[in-house]
């Protein structure tokens, strides 16, 4: 039953079907008229990178209270108490100040790089036990600066068109989907459930990965 | 580095980043994205979708006693922030955490094959696999699933050959005898979740002893 909310619209192989449209079409002229607007949208973005680069306080205030509420909804969510949720969550803040240096906003808006550190976090806590993560891939600050400062903006473009096609949804494959990504389905769930393609987003990181990968190469060559 | 040809399946790179998946399995997953630009941007591009939906959360309103805990950790320059050990050798980061030092400890198998027990709980299990070159890995039955990712040489079997990189994914269904390459030994890391039995080699009764 659970395979009927089986959505797939991978921009990258046949034409998905109607909820994907709107995602699908690589270079819409209605691009501009997308809600919520690219630039209104990272605005999280550019205060991870005030603290990045200039240790900015409030912009890391604004950071935590847009993010602090969610991160302890979803925590609650995935099953742990009140009180271990705000635990996590305060290590997960403290955790986006002091490693803010290895933010890389080409690859991630600053809401993918936040759930990521709130699930590794997460899990060493339920598990005790450090979550086994990949090895970082670190871009250095004067590689960061000779990347297009495009890439950052072409990839929540990319973003602002993906949340369009899950607002799009049917209601009842739209809440498979955040159930899944909130942390509320089992492994088996997810193989069953959750066919969401995520094709063009997928080949703008990679893109800048290969960007990353020819610096960091160059950078050793010197 | 060679060309990866064998990558995860979606659903498993999903699971990891929603934080559905067992130790085992994430070890597989973080091991081979690694060594994986294609899986890394997989993964990459999941946790964004999992960043939009964490944006548009109806969040829960924390305490005051969070607000100022947070607040007055900013300033302490001395917090420890915890590493994950760094790759040593052929060992992604997350086996050398696994492992507890930069080598496995080796236990003979027979054969000249050998095995290092990494983790081990109710949802499944990770061990590192040691094959001379020429030699087949016992035919094993599967009760679950099995993930397999190369970290040295090579390995074939009915599906295809796995180098450097490469994972295999054998359901239940798949009843495979993989021989390791002639051009090294070969060394994998396996998860599984569930006990693997081994037909041959050895006998049923040894397996608790030998922890198969
Ligand atoms: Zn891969």
């Amino acid at each position: 039953m659970l395979r009927d909310a089986t959505i797939n619209f991978d921009t990258t192989g046949t034409p998905p079907i109607a909820a994907g449209q709107a995602f699908a079409g690589k270079r819409m002229d209605d691009r501009k008229s997308a809600k919520p607007t690219p630039e209104a949208a990272c605005e999280q973005t550019d205060w991870l990178v005030a603290v990045r680069d200039k240790r900015d306080k409030l912009a890391f205030a604004r950071l935590y209270d847009h993010f602090s509420p969610r991160l302890k909804g979803m925590l609650v969510r995935s099953g742990m108490t009140q009180a271990a949720a705000e635990d996590v969550v305060q290590d997960v803040m403290l955790t986006i100040w002091r490693k803010a240096h290895l933010y890389d906003e080409t690859r991630a808006r600053a809401s993918a790089w936040i759930y990521r550190i709130a699930r590794n976090r997460q899990i060493d806590v339920i598990r005790r036990r450090p979550r086994p993560v990949p090895d970082e891939l670190i871009a250095e600050a004067e590689t960061r600066e000779t990347r297009e400062a495009d890439a950052a903006i072409e990839l929540e473009q990319e973003a602002a068109q993906l949340r369009q096609a899950i607002e799009a949804l049917p209601e009842a494959q739209r809440e498979i989907i955040e159930r899944a990504y909130v942390g509320e389905l089992t492994q088996a769930e997810i193989r069953e459930a959750t066919g969401l393609a995520l094709g063009t987003i997928k080949s703008r990181i990679r893109l800048a990965l290969e960007k990353l990968r020819h610096e960091l190469r160059d950078l050793r060559e010197e | 580095m060679t060309e990866i040809t064998h990558h995860l399946p979606d659903w498993l790179v999903r699971s990891y980043a929603t934080g559905s998946l067992g130790h085992a399995f994430s070890l597989v997953v973080a091991a081979h994205v690694s060594q994986c630009d294609e899986c890394r941007a997989r993964l990459e591009a999941e946790e964004l979708a999992g960043g939009l939906v964490l944006d548009d959360l109806k969040g829960m309103a924390p305490s005051d006693d969070l607000r100022r805990r947070v607040f007055d950790g900013l300033d302490d320059d001395d917090a420890i922030v915890a590493e994950q050990p760094a790759r040593a050798g052929i060992y992604p980061g997350a086996v050398v955490e696994a492992m507890g030092a930069d080598s496995p400890r080796w236990r003979a198998l027979g054969g000249g094959i050998k095995q290092a027990i990494l983790s081990e709980d109710k949802e499944g299990s990770a061990r590192l696999l040691y094959i001379p070159p020429g030699m087949a890995v016992p035919d094993h039955t599967h009760g679950g699933l099995e993930l397999t990712l190369v970290l040295q040489g090579s390995f074939s079997d009915e599906t295809g050959r796995f180098g450097v990189g490469d994972v295999e994914v054998a359901d239940d269904d798949l009843d495979h005898t993989p021989i390791a390459g002639m051009e090294d030994v070969c060394i994998c890391l396996a998860a599984t979740d569930a006990p693997l039995k081994f037909k041959g080699l050895l006998p049923r009764l040894l397996q608790p002893i030998f922890r198969i």
